[in-house]
C-alpha cells in the first residue's frame, strides 16, 4: 500500500500545488462484472454428469475383507497341500488334507470337543476370576492414591513376567490339577486388564467428568453411568489382549501338564499324540486352538466392537 | 424486573487455583447479581478469569473469598439446577443418541423418567431443529449440531439457569452467527436465564442484555454495561468496550477500528 492520506495538512512550499496522492491503480467497479449461475444441467437433464453410481459387482466383492482373507486362506492352504504332498512324509509335516480328515475324525468321534471343552472351562474360571481381581484392583486405584500406586508397581512388576513361569510354583502350591492353571490364568489376565483399564479411567476427557456431576452424579454412580461407559474403548482393548494372553498360556500350560481325573485339554491332546506320532492329530490338535482363538477374537470380540466402539465412534 | 430478588450473586468471589509450581489467582473480588430472565455475559480477554469465574458459578471449584449463592443459597457442588454447556464438542454422550443424551440427563438427575422424560427430551430437540437427529450418535453431527443438542440438553432440564462456557467458540464463523440467532430465538421463546462467557465482543453484545466487563491478570470487574439494540448502538458500544479494554495497552486502538 502506497502511504495513506494524512489528516494533518503538509506544509509545502507556497509555489507548488501539492501532487495528487497517488492511489494503487484500481480498475473502477463497473469494469468487472459480478457473475452469478444458475444452477442447470448437473442437477437435471439427460445431460446430468453421474452422481452416484453402484459399483462394479467385482469392486463391491474386493471391498469385502472377509473374502479377501478368505481368498489368503485358500492359498495358504493350496501352498500347504503342495509342499505335504511334495514332502511326502506324514511323520514330519502332514498334507492340508490329511490335517482335516483328522480333524473331522477327531469331531466326529467328539475327542477334540470334548478336549476343547475343558481347555475353555478352564480358561472361563480363569479369566473371570483375572477380571474381577483387575476390576477390583483397578477400583481401588481410582479411589484412592494409594490404591494407584499399588497398582501402578503391581503391573510394572508382574506384566512383564510371562505366566507360564509361575507354573513350577504353581505346581508346588496347588498340585497338578486346575488349580494350578487357574493360577496362572488368573496372572496371565489380570494384569494387562488392570493397566487398559485404569489408563482408560485416566484418559476419560475432563468435559464428560464435569457433565455427569452436573447430572449430581457422584460416586459409584457417576462410575457406573459414566467413566465405565467412557473408558470403554481401552476395557475392551484390556479383555481382548487378556483373552489372547489367556488362550496362549493356558496352551502352553497344558503341554506341560494337563491331566486332572481323567481329561486333559487341547494342549494335553497334542501332547499326547506327538508322543504316539501321529502327527496329522497334532496338527489338528493346532488347527482347532486356531480356530478357537479366532472365532474368539474374530466373531465375538469383534462383533462387541461393532456394536458398540465403532458405533459410537470412539475406536481407541 | 425484579431487582430485589437477584437469582444468582457473586459476592466478593476471590478465586485461586494451583498448578504445578504455581499459584494463580484467576478473579479477584468480583461482584454482580443476575435476575431471572437475565441474559448475562462474562465478556474478557483471555486470563480474565471468566471461565474459571462460570466452573465456580457451576460448583466445581470453591471460592477462596466471598460467596456464590443461587436463589439466596451458597452453592457448593455441581447440580442440575445449573446446567452447563461446554465448549467441547466432546461433551456429548458418545455411547448415546441425541434423543438418549437429553433423557438421560433427565434420568440421572432426578428431573423425569420414563414417557415424561422422552416426551421433554422430543420437545427441546424440536426446539433446536433436530428431530430428524433424535437416533443419530453424536459423533455422525457436526460441531454446530453438536453444541444444539447440548443447549437442548440444558434447557430440556429447565435449570435456574443455563451457564454457557464459549459455547460457540470451536464452530466456524458462518455457523456460529447463526447459532447465536438461534440462541437469541430460544431465549424469546421461553426467557430462560443465561450466564453466557465469551471472549468476542460483537457475541457479547449480541447475545448479552447485561454486559460483565473483566480485565485480566486477575480478572476483575472493569465495567457493568448494557448491551445495545439497535446496529449504530452497538457499533458504538463495540468501540468503547474495546477503549475500555485495551485503553492502557495500545492508547491508539479506537482509531484503528
Amino acid at each position: 500500500m502506497s502511504s495513506a492520506p494524512l489528516a494533518a495538512p503538509i506544509p509545502v512550499p507556497p509555489a507548488a500545488a501539492p501532487p495528487a496522492p497517488t492511489a494503487p491503480a484500481r480498475p473502477p467497479v463497473a469494469a468487472r462484472p459480478e457473475i452469478v449461475h444458475e444452477l442447470g444441467p448437473a442437477r437435471s437433464g439427460a445431460a446430468a454428469p453421474v452422481v452416484e453410481k453402484p459399483l462394479s459387482l467385482f469392486e463391491r466383492l474386493y471391498n469385502q475383507s472377509w473374502l479377501r482373507k478368505l481368498v489368503i486362506l485358500a492359498v495358504l492352504a493350496g501352498i500347504w497341500e503342495a509342499y505335504g504332498r511334495y514332502l511326502d512324509n506324514d511323520l514330519l509335516f502332514p498334507t492340508f488334507s490329511a490335517t482335516v480328515e483328522a480333524f473331522f475324525r477327531g469331531i466326529a468321534d467328539g475327542t477334540l470337543p470334548a478336549r476343547a471343552w475343558s481347555s475353555l472351562k478352564v480358561l472361563l474360571m480363569g479369566y473371570a476370576a483375572g477380571v474381577a481381581l483387575a476390576s477390583l484392583l483397578t477400583g481401588l486405584a481410582i479411589a484412592t492414591r494409594v490404591g494407584t500406586d499399588v497398582l501402578e508397581t503391581l503391573t510394572a512388576m508382574f506384566n512383564p513376567l510371562p505366566a507360564i513361569a509361575l507354573l513350577p510354583l504353581a505346581l508346588i502350591w496347588f498340585g497338578l490339577g486346575n488349580g494350578s492353571l487357574i493360577f496362572v490364568l488368573v496372572h496371565s489376565v489380570t494384569w494387562a486388564i488392570a493397566l487398559n483399564t485404569h489408563s482408560g479411567f485416566l484418559s476419560v476427557s475432563r468435559t464428560l467428568t464435569m457433565v455427569g456431576r452436573n447430572y449430581g452424579l457422584s460416586g459409584p454412580r457417576l462410575i457406573g453411568k459414566i467413566l465405565i461407559p467412557a473408558a470403554f474403548p481401552a476395557i475392551l482393548t484390556g479383555l481382548k489382549v487378556g483373552w489372547a494372553f489367556a488362550w496362549r498360556t493356558l496352551i502352553a500350560a497344558e503341554l506341560v501338564f494337563g491331566v486332572s481325573s481323567g481329561s486333559g485339554g487341547l494342549g494335553w491332546f497334542i501332547f499326547e499324540n506327538k508322543n504316539m506320532l501321529d502327527i496329522p492329530n497334532v496338527f489338528a490338535g493346532l488347527l482347532t486352538v486356531i480356530l478357537i482363538g479366532l472365532v474368539v477374537e474374530n466373531l465375538i470380540f469383534q462383533t462387541l466392537e461393532t456394536r458398540t466402539v465403532r458405533r459410537w465412534g470412539m475406536q481407541a | 424486573m425484579d431487582t430485589d430478588h437477584p437469582l444468582l450473586e457473586v459476592d466478593g468471589v476471590t478465586l485461586r487455583y494451583k498448578t504445578r509450581d504455581h499459584l494463580v489467582t484467576a478473579t479477584y473480588r468480583v461482584s454482580f447479581r443476575v435476575f431471572p430472565g437475565d441474559r448475562f455475559v462474562l465478556l474478557g480477554p483471555s486470563g480474565c478469569g471468566k471461565s474459571t469465574l462460570l466452573k465456580a458459578v457451576g460448583g466445581y471449584m470453591a471460592p477462596t473469598e466471598g460467596e456464590i449463592r443461587l436463589k439466596g443459597r451458597p452453592v457448593t457442588q455441581p447440580g442440575p439446577d445449573r446446567m452447563m454447556v461446554f465448549q467441547e464438542f466432546d461433551q456429548l454422550l458418545p455411547w448415546k443418541t441425541v434423543r438418549q443424551n437429553v433423557v438421560f440427563a433427565l434420568e440421572a438427575s432426578g428431573r423425569l423418567t420414563g414417557k415424561a422424560a422422552r416426551e421433554r427430551a422430543d420437545l427441546y430437540i424440536d426446539k433446536v431443529h433436530l428431530t430428524r437427529f433424535a437416533d443419530s450418535y453424536p459423533h455422525t453431527l457436526s460441531g454446530g449440531m453438536k453444541q444444539r443438542v447440548a443447549i437442548a440438553r440444558g434447557m430440556a432440564m429447565e435449570p435456574d439457569i443455563l451457564l454457557m462456557d464459549e459455547p460457540f467458540a470451536a464452530l466456524d464463523a458462518l455457523t456460529r452467527r447463526r447459532m447465536q440467532d438461534e440462541l437469541l430465538a430460544l431465549w424469546e421463546g421461553t426467557r430462560f436465564t443465561v450466564l453466557f462467557v465469551t471472549h468476542s465482543i460483537p457475541e457479547a453484545i449480541k447475545v448479552g442484555a447485561r454486559i460483565l466487563l473483566l480485565s485480566p491478570h486477575p480478572g476483575e470487574v472493569k465495567a457493568e454495561l448494557n448491551s445495545a439494540d439497535t446496529p449504530e448502538a452497538a457499533l458504538r458500544l463495540e468501540s468503547r468496550i474495546q477503549q475500555m479494554l485495551f485503553a492502557e495497552e495500545i492508547p491508539e486502538a479506537a482509531e484503528n477500528v
